[in-house]
């Protein structure tokens, strides 16, 4: 890159929380018109680097400069003013308000110092159509789907900023459709010669929309290269700092499918609840993973709700070994055995500002009873045991969890359950935002906890993490599971037709 | 069209009107200027502290001071020019410029120590009664050709009313109140903050002044409501307008906002204002019942306000859901 072309420099950058180094002498670079992925494992400092960019953190040392001036955002709104807009994973917008309200909140169009809707209104219609938006700007935020609300955050944050726009995973929480409106928005927004900064975890959109990428490991900087000329194989160990080693397998060797005629010993028939999913057959054996596979919505969450009695079912029975059990609180499927990993894991998984230590007790104090505390020795060593089988880091018993990366508090609530010794363990989208480091290994757990005899029950929206754990999978589709995959028939192309046909027959 | 989130105050003037209506038929008396001109002045010192109250939930926040700066402004103003013989005008602008600091004060800690509103103001309701006994725990009566004009004033209105100065001044500080919050980037600064903080700060909005500005408009607005009870009544009294600030939050809530802030509007205050005062009318007109028939009304109004809210609510995450499933 010629230096007239540089956007941003940041040399030598540095910071520390409480004597920890956060990020060491990293080196950051940005031309005009170029998209530039940022990636690394969790816990690898793009957070911190993208927050010093946008005025969110100071920084220790080293510099930055902007068009070749140095500049020292204090805030996000000092960023933007200089030129730096930020779109968050979470997308920061207002869902009370407007769209338009939304675009020009802060710096509203005013006649004789009164807000002037009309003129704002007008404005807000010119800007979106450039991003191809034709809808109603004074309609509620809320009322629109989260791919939208992320073009009008871009439209805000290129709007306000105008020469760097950093995007934090994008992309978490779309389609693929809506994956690619988003990416022919950037792409244009390059070619306009605007710089972009993406994070994303997922690989392929990685060289499907950026020019170079730049890698950060434990703070530090491995490098930046032109994607062009990188192969993946060399970004993920670039990523992980060693060679990957072989962690998924795509089919089953027969021998390795357990034993499927017989009876289960965990079993739901006709399970189901109205307006939620329409009653299943569902059975579990020891040692057996039952993937369920489905799309957005098609009742993937409400199966496992209804399985640990989050949702009570208005039909059908559930049994282990025999005999009928009721499953109408979660405390009632603890009792049973079961455990529950949920998807939303930072509101309905982790207890934030607690411990590590008291976070993986917790399941276990809920099924011996609040009146049987579990000692404080007890506990220690529980949390140790399981912070070094699991290889939970940073290895504190006592950091609340919040201060753990996604993949570590992931761990940190599969050792909740595992302490409670289940026989069946459901798991929600477990490496959900997660990275590759430590999506291999939860899936290795897996695969070990099924080993040693565990059922467990996974949901994902990743086939290929499906085909690579399950023995059998469910699909499901609109509420409805519609096909069961055994053995050498679970595979990516067998679940697509499970999803097509379905959807012809409908 | 009507958004969504309009509906909680449209459904309140609704049964404002409906109400009026029914109480018309029985006592067709009622529907006279008269009756309006005495609800507005009756109920002036609680609509001008209501609209403060607004912008605090408006942006997530609660004010329980109200009541107890009502009462300290009242029992200043009345010792002030009693006693030391301060003009009236003096002792108004002293006392709003008190009120302000007071509510300002109140803003800082919740913004830069961290303290949640409730706590603050809690503490805050505490310090300005507290002030009050201080000055004097007697009545003070008040009497000064200044405020015997200002109480004095009014404009007739066709069929025998009469606007008072409180009446108008309810009204100016109604109007002011709805301009800010729809027109000012002040108002949608606090909307922001009310949806949600943090979305608010990372969009820019500056937080802490708005924050210290609302709690100081709150505080601004119920020292104003402290003079105009003061020239209600003719009097300061500390033990006067105790819990105040919960008729006010009933009269937010009853006219649409919604507690936990973001949405809402300050007519709707104006209207959750005419229904209480309009239910204290009818029992006057009444003569039988007795007057706590008010507070059960209110109580019954709340409540039914809250399920309103819940529902509104769950509708429209259901039809956003349905959406999203269509769309899959």
């Amino acid at each position: 890159m010629t230096d007239s072309n540089l956007l941003l420099e940041a040399r030598g950058i540095g910071k520390a929380f409480l004597g920890i180094p956060a990020l060491d002498n990293v080196d950051f670079t940005l031309g005009r018109g170029e998209i530039h992925a940022l990636l690394g494992e969790n816990g690898a400092g793009k957070s911190t680097l993208i927050k010093i960019l946008t005025g969110v953190y100071s920084r220790d040392r080293g510099t930055l400069h902007l068009d070749g001036a140095e500049v020292t955002p204090a805030s996000v709104a000092d960023a933007q003013k200089l030129g730096i807009g930020t779109v968050y994973q979470e997308v920061n917008l207002l869902e009370n308000l407007t769209v338009a309200e939304n675009l020009y909140l802060g710096r509203q169009p005013t006649r004789f110092g009164m807000i002037d809707k009309r003129e704002m209104r007008r404005r807000s219609q010119a800007l979106l159509s450039r991003y191809g938006l034709d809808i109603d700007v004074d309609a509620l935020l809320s009322s629109y789907s989260v791919a939208i609300r992320q073009i009008i955050a871009i439209a805000r944050a290129v709007d306000l900023s105008g020469k760097v726009l950093v995007l934090d995973e994008p992309t978490a929480s779309l389609d693929s459709n809506e994956v690619e409106t988003l990416f022919a928005v950037l792409r244009r927004l390059r070619d306009e010669g605007l710089g972009i900064v993406i994070i994303t975890h997922f690989l392929n959109q990685v060289y499907a929309v950026a020019d170079r990428v730049t890698v950060l490991r434990n703070g530090c900087l491995v490098g930046t290269r032109d994607l062009a000329d990188l192969p993946r194989l060399e970004l993920i160990s670039m990523m992980l700092g060693r060679e990957l080693q072989h962690i998924t397998r795509d089919h089953h060797a027969p021998e390795e499918t357990p034993v499927t005629d017989g009876e289960a010993p965990i079993r739901f028939e006709g399970y189901g609840k109205r307006g939620s999913v329409a009653p299943f057959d569902l059975s579990v054996r020891p040692g057996e993973v039952v993937g369920i596979a489905g799309l957005l919505g098609s009742g993937r969450s409400e199966t496992a709700f209804l399985m640990f009695g989050i949702d009570r079912a208005d039909s059908g029975t559930a049994t282990i070994d025999g005999k009928p059990i009721s499953l109408t609180s979660p405390e009632r499927a603890i009792a049973h055995g079961f455990g529950f990993c949920p998807e939303e894991r930072k509101t309905d998984g982790i207890i934030g500002d607690f411990s590590v230590a008291d976070n993986i007790a917790l399941a276990l104090q809920a099924r011996q009873g609040w009146a049987k505390p579990i000692s404080a020795k007890d506990k220690q060593a529980l949390a140790e045991g399981f912070i070094k089988s699991l290889d939970i880091r940073p290895a504190s018993t006592e950091k609340p969890i919040k201060l753990l990366s996604g993949g570590n508090q992931q761990k940190a609530i599969l050792a909740r359950w595992l302490a409670t010794g289940p026989r069946l363990l459901i798991l929600d989208e477990p490496t959900r935002g997660i990275d590759i480091g430590a999506h291999a290994e939860i899936l290795k757990m897996i695969e070990r906890l099924c080993a040693e005899g565990m059922s467990l029950v996974v949901i994902s929206s990743e086939l290929e993490e499906l085909t690579a754990v399950a023995h059998r999978v469910i699909v499901l589709s609109d509420r409805r599971h519609v096909a069961e995959l055994v053995g050498k028939q679970v595979t990516t192309d067998n679940i697509l037709q499970a999803f097509a046909s379905r959807e012809e027959a409908a | 069209m009507i958004h969504t989130r309009n509906l909680p105050f449209i459904t309140t003037l609704g049964i404002f009107v409906l109400a009026y209506i029914l109480c018309v038929t029985q006592y067709p008396n009622m529907l006279s200027t008269r009756v309006i001109g005495n609800l507005l002045t009756d109920n002036a010192f609680l609509g001008i502290a209501a609209v403060g109250m607004t912008f605090v939930i408006l942006s997530g926040g609660i004010d329980l001071s109200i009541g107890s700066v009502i009462a300290f402004t009242s029992v200043f103003v009345a010792v002030v020019i009693g006693s030391l013989g301060v003009h009236p005008l003096v002792a108004f602008a002293a006392v709003l410029v008190i009120s302000t600091i007071f509510g300002s004060a109140m803003g800082a800690m919740i913004r830069y120590l961290g303290i949640p509103p409730f706590v603050v103001t809690l503490a805050g309701m505490f310090l300005a009664r507290g002030a009050a006994y201080l000055i004097s725990t007697q009545s003070v009566p008040i009497a000064h050709p200044v405020i015997d004009a200002i109480q004095g004033f009014y404009f007739r209105v066709p069929g025998g009313g009469r606007l008072t100065a409180l009446a108008l001044l309810m009204l100016l500080v109604f109007l002011v109140g709805a301009f800010i919050a729809a027109r000012t980037r002040f108002g949608a600064n606090i909307y922001a903050i009310g949806g949600n903080q943090q979305s608010a700060e990372l969009m820019g909005v500056p937080v802490g002044p708005t924050t210290i500005g609302i709690y100081a408009l709150s505080g601004f607005l119920s020292g104003l409501a402290g003079i105009a009870y003061t020239l209600y009544t003719s009097s300061g009294y500390s033990l006067a307008t105790v819990g105040v600030e919960l008729d006010a939050i009933a009269a937010v809530v009853i006219g649409g906002t919604l507690l936990t802030g973001g949405v809402g509007l300050v007519a709707g205050t104006f209207i959750g204002i005419m229904i209480q005062g309009l239910i204290q009318t009818y029992i006057v007109f009444d003569g039988t019942l007795s007057s706590w028939w008010t507070k059960i009304v209110i109580g019954i109004l709340l409540f039914v306000f809250i399920v309103l809210q819940r529902g509104i609510i769950w509708y429209s995450d259901r039809r956003l859901a349905e959406a999203r499933l269509k769309e899959v």
